[in-house]
């Protein structure tokens, strides 16, 4: 084993760094938790684009670095770390480019990687239903072919980044006679096509984090089909083992867990047992979550899928972000209840943002509870209930 | 980065669970619990005929120049085979100490005696009413006489010191906190031991010094600055304990994930019922980050890097989230786990003895609370 990183790795952290720095001192964005949901900076992802710091790994041949797993990792990590506003251009980059990538044409490799690479294509997901949550195979939008055309209609929900998305990743079921695992195909539909709509769904927060998207007869053509007709699901399942990779599910709140430690060093809480025991326990399983994650890129980087390793980081890590928004809103007393723009609100609101909006993690890209199905069945070979 | 094993490492690991588990039953486990030294000498000699006992000490003392990391594997498999000896107490605490801050002479002395198996080491650090190991608790006291030292006082959970050659003291050579480490001959009769009744089933032994006279030659490493050597020998030992508590874990979830597949109610397997499912799963998540929090510890440590943090982080973490294993691993096992008729008690003895040895959850959450400068 080795734990350490190469000269070129420090080297690409520290670059990394130097440009987020670059840009706080600037004032063209603050730290923020969630940034990289929803912090949305269109300058931002181009100046990222620009440096070629997405689609890191992907080939060169469509405008990718053809660079490792690894410095992708260290790339997110700097990211998340400094709560960057990279919510235009993550989904195309985390997931959605890897699905084409894998799966799709080469006309449409051509026609969109180099545009997610350049910062200009954005992407937002369209897999959950009303009726769709954990049992995704159930999902009831419709595709019908005419001609050379697909015509889609449904409803999609707990959209990411909707309102900003130029194209959405939709799941739609192609052969409503077919087992329902075999019946879903896997569409890159335009967000400006006729038919298609946007309903803002307010969090706990009081935050636009999701749409309704609504598909009233939009047509697609045949060629914004991903991969094979009828092998959505399968191809789904992959997407969704990279979503669950990455930092985000344990660095998501990182400004929160520094301030918090700095607050409590400023305030002398810090010496009070308590507050003290607390924060120690937060800083341990930091340092366990990060290690689950380097082992998924460790697993990409063997050239395998993350499978029940993502699942396990996955849910290892929303637990860590539930614990620290909790203890941030204990180790605050009665000012964690101040919301940003309040008067003596502590750390802009921080606190309070990610205690509700954690709710919400240890949901989305799977719950914990299927993510520990799939760690025990494919994990551990345990049968199926 | 890469955190697999080497094929080196994975050869090792083969070899030594091949070996282990041939000779190393949990019978046989059970049997040296009960015997009064506590260990085979016919299968001591065979380890260090396989080269274990010299695995990571340099090749100019006859060792096997492996590494730290290499010593960790095998470790990990002692403690999945539950291995009773004195392996670690020769080894970890005693010669890699010497390694570490013995004169040229006295590594040319003793380490071939490590590495052939022919002597066994242990380390007499801990004290009656001492929780926590810090410099000034130290009580135990050696008075200079006539260019040699008098050693008096009561060490306590000491292991293998009942069939010890030789003992690494360390005692008090300085009012407040100057401590030395001696290198005494164990099987002096101003030496008397007893052992202790142990959860484990393994060896900790109360010492007593009664005026033993030890020469100021055999002082390992600096007069009254010992405790820095002891610091890095803690740490050592703390990450020793993690790595068979690996192996122990690791077993001890393979065993009942394969109880869980097996076992049949309501017509079913067990393991097909979510909440058993779940349960597994918090194991593997626990197995699986202690395996990592170690590994980069011992990394570190192989390396020559700072390490207080990652060390204090691994033995804070496994010493939790193996009782979090052996909880669930009984409540799934149900109640035939209980009974001495499975093998389960024989991990869950163990893991608990690991939890108190070298410095608690408690004790190392205070050490990352320093280093995170709280």
């Amino acid at each position: 084993m080795d734990f350490g990183f190469t000269e070129e790795q420090g080297k690409f952290r520290q670059e990394v760094r130097d440009f987020l720095e670059e840009e706080i001192k600037k004032g063209y964005w603050e730290p923020a938790c969630d940034a990289w949901v929803q912090g949305f900076d269109q300058g931002f992802t181009k100046r990222v684009a620009d440096r070629g710091w997405i689609g890191l790994t992907w080939p060169k041949e469509y405008g990718g670095q053809g660079r490792n797993h690894l410095d992708r990792l260290i790339l997110t990590e700097e990211m998340l770390r400094y709560g960057a506003p990279a919510a235009c251009h993550w989904f195309g980059d985390r997931q959605v480019g890897g699905a084409i990538l894998s799966f799709g044409s080469e006309e449409l490799k051509k026609e969109f990687l180099s545009r997610i690479v350049k910062g200009e294509a954005y992407f937002g997901l369209g897999m959950s239903e009303p009726g769709t949550g954990s049992d995704l195979a159930s999902l009831q939008t419709r595709a019908i072919e005419d001609g050379d055309y697909y015509v889609i209609n449904g409803q999609k929900t707990w959209t990411s980044c909707a309102s900003f998305s130029q194209y959405f990743d939709v799941y739609a079921r192609t052969d409503p006679e077919a087992p329902r695992h075999r019946g879903i195909s896997e569409f890159i539909v335009d967000a400006r096509s006729p038919g298609v709509s946007r309903i803002p769904m307010i969090d706990i927060t009081g935050t636009e984090a999701w749409n309704d998207v609504f598909f009233d007869n939009v047509r697609v053509h045949k060629r914004y089909l991903v991969g094979e007709k009828n092998r959505g699901f399968y191809q789904v399942l992959h997407q969704l083992d990279y979503e669950r990779s990455g930092m985000e599910r344990l660095m998501g709140n990182y400004p929160l867990f520094d301030a918090i430690i700095q607050f409590a060093k400023d305030k002398k809480l810090s010496k009070e047992p308590e507050v003290r025991s607390r924060l120690v326990q937060l800083q341990i399983e930091f340092e366990v979550g990060r290690l689950l994650i380097y082992r998924v890129a460790s697993v990409m980087e063997e050239g395998r899928a993350p499978n029940w390793e993502s699942a396990m980081s996955k849910a290892y890590c929303t637990e860590f972000e539930k614990h620290l928004a909790g203890v941030a809103m204990e180790v605050l007393g009665p000012y964690g209840q101040l919301k940003s723009g309040s008067k003596y609100v502590p750390l802009r609101g921080m606190a309070l943002h990610s205690y509700l909006g954690s709710k919400g993690y240890s949901l989305q890209a799977g719950t914990t509870e299927v993510l520990k199905n799939i760690l025990a069945t494919r994990g551990l070979g345990l049968p199926s209930s | 980065m890469r955190l697999t094993l080497t094929e080196e490492q994975e050869m090792l690991r083969k070899t030594a669970r091949d070996f282990l588990t041939d000779k190393c039953s949990k019978k046989f486990v059970g049997q040296m619990e009960e015997a009064e030294t506590g260990y085979s000498r016919e299968l001591w000699q065979e380890m260090a005929d396989l080269g274990w006992m010299g695995l990571a000490f340099p090749g100019k003392y006859d060792g096997g120049d492996m590494s730290f990391l290499d010593l960790a594997v095998l470790l990990e498999e002692m403690g999945r085979a539950c291995l009773p000896g004195p392996f670690f107490s020769t080894v970890v605490l005693g010669g890699l100490s010497i390694l570490d801050i013995g004169s040229e002479e006295q590594k040319q002395e003793y380490l071939p005696k490590v590495i052939r198996g022919e002597k066994i080491f242990t380390l007499a650090l801990a004290e009656p009413g001492y929780r926590n190991y810090d410099a000034s608790s130290v009580t135990v006291e050696a008075t200079r006489k006539d260019g040699n030292y008098i050693i008096n006082g009561t060490k306590l959970f000491v292991p293998d010191a009942h069939i010890a050659d030789y003992l690494l003291c360390v005692a008090r050579t300085k009012p407040r906190k100057g401590t030395t480490i001696f290198l005494a001959d164990a099987k002096n009769p101003r030496i008397e031991c007893t052992v202790l009744k142990t959860i484990a089933g393994d060896k900790l032994c109360e010492v007593v010094f009664d005026q033993l006279l030890v020469p100021s030659a055999d002082i390992l490493g600096r007069l009254n600055q010992g405790w820095s050597a002891v610091q890095t020998i803690i740490q050592r030992a703390a990450l020793g304990k993690c790595c068979e508590v690996i192996g122990n874990i690791q077993r001890v979830l393979e065993m009942t994930v394969d109880y869980a597949k097996d076992r049949k109610q309501f017509d079913r397997p067990i393991g097909s019922f979510q909440v058993i499912q779940h349960y597994c799963a918090d194991m593997a998540t626990d197995v699986d980050s202690a395996r990592f929090v170690t590994y980069q510890a011992a990394w570190m440590l192989n390396e020559g890097l700072p390490c207080a943090k990652e060390v204090a982080v691994a033995k804070a973490w496994i010493s939790e989230a193996s009782q979090r294993v052996f909880a669930l691993a009984h409540q799934i096992h149900g109640a035939i786990g209980v009974t001495v008729e499975h093998d389960l008690h024989y991990y869950t003895r163990r893991a608990k003895a690991a939890e108190l040895a070298f410095g608690d959850a408690d004790f190392y959450r205070e050490v990352v609370a320093s280093e995170m400068g709280l």
